[in-house]
């Protein structure tokens, strides 16, 4: 470009003009927008959203009191409490997730040797108070018993990665 | 009924608010609609679809957001000048209202039709500085102090070059009245011979109100909000409602000045059915979308370049422009005698 | 009678506000007071029928004289105590000052006397049907157009003056040549290497930009700069690289 040229340019303010032209373009271009609270992006099996504890088809439920999750919590959002129940096996009696604190690592669900701690597909579960967010054994085993069709095509469809 | 308006003092001065608010009535919906405008344009250019909830497209986005404006509570800082904080929005906004007074909206039709018009716009909009450099003082905080200093400071800068291209115009039309001005406007817009002046002047403006690529008095990035970080509430409203009517104003300047007032492009028989008031409002919109055309392309200009733009381009050019126009119409006798008005 | 209330209401809270521009204790106020007076003396014009004086008050002095007081007096650093400190030592000389002041005041009012012939001295009037706008150009613009260009041009002198004394070269800086950014290039800063598998960047020189390219678009003179920026497009000879500036460039050694 010479010196000229590039005056000439300058002054008429053809890189201005260009960018113009180009939002101007995308002005009446198709939108891209996802109409969210009715329409929502595809998501991954991996996606890692509310928590939930699961049972098996039997209905007992999976969690060992292991502890292995409480260990492994990097943000320290997970407290459990076990004794023995009447029939001899090992079970918690509290198991709490502190979900102000999580960070969703996913590291509890990696460290489950009995894939009973998952995290689910669900991130619709805004409170009015900080208070509800402290989920006990109660929510998040009506957590896994809602979304247990989906958790385990979740852990199915993941599990060649595994 | 005519005789109360026109010759009793109680009728002149109702006849004067009532004048008064029909402009101010349809402006101030339209500073309601044009922060929704805004939102949605900018959307558009960003491939988005902008507000769409409140009502079909979103039309009652406006109000939604005025209802939360006012319904929250105005937190004054401590250490703040309680008086000046509350008084700088205020200042604002109503200065951004005043300044309507002298727009001619048809072949005079203004509420006050003075003798120097520009002059009154330009006083009022070079008022505009003191909202900002008071609301960055009373807020006792760093922030905003900064911010009103360079929004201080570039709107200084910015209103020499203003100045020089009305001047230029007014060599053309030889009169300070608005209405002369749009009138001298009949055969050719001023936009097509003084091209240069009108793109400065619109980017001056852009400059004045403090609208992107020049918004660095509230550059997030740095200032967190610039002048009005700690406003809240109604008077944060205020500036805001201060701001979208200063770029109203500043479109009527422009449109007043360059692109024929009420005056259709080409004085024939279809385009003169339409009524001059709806070719203002048209060439105000037009330029309101520019003004957001324009924030959704440009980044944000640094403070030394904004500086330099003001200065060492825009007075020179602005300066030289002038002297060619005086000298271009002194040449070829077309210079106005003066007096005329 | 509108005229004269609008008067008196003007004049009132002019001479109110300049008492308030001495008094006020803080001096931003002390800065708003002088907007406010000067306001009102822009709307005693508009009363007198001058109002392109009116305007052009309102334009120049408050959009932009005292645009700059109050930059000036928001950046003070203001302590009220330390204000009121020398009050006590500092009152009986200014009040001597004061004294004097009012002395001669008072000496040169009482042997004022209005000349005999105040009527008949010629003094400009506008002509019917032109506006004090053409009026003022026609005293400035004709009658007195030297004079007129004289205060300009001492005006000019006082800018230059001023700006000669302030202006400093601030050797810390690296200023930036616009134009010369506006005319870079992506060819002038950017160069594509291949880069062999496994051997790294540093074996191949480090992320660097092409050398000529360092400091194409600063001023010369500014930190970091000690010559004229070599012409873009044309290469250097590497072993020239370090007379360009004092550090490394952030690249690697080589």
């Amino acid at each position: 470009m010479g010196t000229l040229d590039r005056t000439v340019r300058s002054f008429l303010l053809a890189e201005l003009v260009a960018g113009m032209g180009a939002t101007l373009r995308a002005f009446f271009k198709p939108k891209v927008t996802i109409n969210y609270p009715y329409e929502k992006g595809p998501l991954s099996p991996r996606f890692r959203g509310e928590h939930a504890l699961r049972r098996y088809p039997n209905g007992e439920e999976r969690c060992i009191a292991c502890k292995l999750c409480e260990a492994t919590c990097p943000a320290e959002a997970i407290t459990i409490e076990s004794e023995p129940r009447d029939d001899g096996s090992r079970r918690t009696t509290r198991y709490d997730i502190d979900m102000t604190k999580c960070i969703y690592c996913g590291l509890c669900e990696e460290a489950c040797p009995v894939d009973a701690i998952v995290e689910g597909p669900n991130y619709e579960f805004a409170t009015e108070t900080r208070e509800e967010l402290m989920y006990n054994k109660d929510k998040l085993l009506a957590n896994g018993d809602r979304w247990e069709s989906v958790l385990a095509r979740r852990l199915e469809l993941d599990a060649p990665y595994r | 009924m005519a005789h109360f308006f026109l010759h009793t003092m109680i009728g002149q001065v109702i006849l004067t608010v009532l004048e008064a608010l029909a402009v101010l009535v349809p402006l101030l919906l339209g500073v309601a609609y044009l922060t929704l405008a805004e939102r949605k344009v900018m959307a558009a250019m960003q491939l988005r679809k902008g507000p769409n909830v409140n009502g079909p497209f979103g039309v009652l986005q406006a109000f939604a957001d005025a209802i939360k404006m006012i319904t929250k509570e105005t937190v004054i800082p401590s250490g703040a000048n309680r008086f000046l904080f509350l008084f700088a929005p205020f200042l604002t906004f109503s200065l951004a209202m005043t300044a309507w007074a002298v727009i001619p909206t048809n072949d005079g039709w203004a509420i006050a039709n003075i003798n120097v018009g520009v002059l009154y716009l330009l006083a009022i909009s070079s008022l505009g500085v003191y909202g900002v450099l008071i609301a960055g003082w009373a807020s006792n905080s760093k922030y905003a102090f900064l911010g009103g200093l360079r929004a201080a400071a570039q709107m200084v800068s910015y209103e020499v070059s203003i100045g020089l291209v009305i001047v230029s115009v007014l060599l053309a039309v030889g009169s300070l009245n608005l209405n002369d001005i749009v009138l001298a406007q009949r055969h050719v817009w001023f936009c097509l011979p003084m091209f240069p002046m009108f793109i400065i002047f619109f980017i001056s403006a852009l400059a004045e109100t403090n609208r992107a690529p020049f918004d660095l008095p509230e550059g997030e990035s740095e200032l967190v909000a610039g002048f009005f970080v700690e406003y809240s509430a109604l008077a944060f409203g205020l500036f805001f409602l201060g701001e979208y009517a200063n770029m109203f104003l500043m479109s009527g300047m422009v449109s007043i000045l360059f692109l024929g007032g009420w005056l259709p492009p080409i004085g024939i028989a279809p385009f003169t059915w339409i009524p001059g008031p709806l070719w203002l409002i048209a060439k105000i919109l037009f330029c309101l979308f520019v003004f957001i055309w324009v924030r959704a392309t440009f980044p944000r200009y640094r403070y030394d370049q904004l500086m330099r733009l003001g200065w060492k381009v825009f007075l020179p050019l602005s300066l030289v422009w002038m002297v060619l126009t005086a000298g271009f119409l002194l040449a070829t006798g077309l210079l106005p005698q003066g007096g005329a008005s | 009678m509108m005229t004269q209330i609008v008067f008196y209401v003007f004049a009132t809270v002019l001479v109110l506000s300049a008492g308030m521009v001495v008094s006020a204790r803080n001096p931003v106020h002390s800065v708003l007071f002088l907007i406010l007076a000067f306001f009102n003396a822009a709307g005693l014009f508009l009363v007198a029928g001058a109002e392109f004086l009116a305007m052009i008050l309102v334009i120049v002095y408050v959009g932009a004289v005292a645009v700059l007081f109050l930059f000036v007096v928001m950046m003070l650093d203001v302590r009220f105590a330390q204000m009121r400190e020398g009050l006590q030592r500092y009152a009986p000389f200014g009040a001597a000052v004061g004294l004097v002041l009012l002395a001669e005041l008072a000496l040169a009012f009482s042997h004022w006397q209005v000349a005999q012939d105040i009527a008949s001295v010629p003094h400009v009037v506008a002509a019917p049907g032109r506006t004090n706008t053409a009026a003022l150009g026609d005293v400035l613009y004709t009658h007195y157009v030297f004079l007129f260009e004289a205060c300009g041009l001492v005006l000019l002198v006082a800018m230059i003056g001023a700006i000669v004394l302030t202006l400093r070269e601030r050797p810390m800086g690296r200023r930036q040549n616009i134009d010369r950014q506006h005319e870079r290039t992506a060819a002038d800063t950017l160069a594509m290497m291949t880069v062999p598998l496994g051997q790294g960047v540093a074996a191949n020189g480090g992320f660097r930009r092409p050398e000529h390219s360092y400091y194409i678009a600063s001023v010369p003179g500014s930190y970091g700069v000690t010559e004229e920026p070599v012409p873009q497009g044309k290469p250097v000879d590497k072993t020239a690289q370090g007379g360009h500036g004092t550090d490394n460039h952030g690249g690697l050694p080589q």
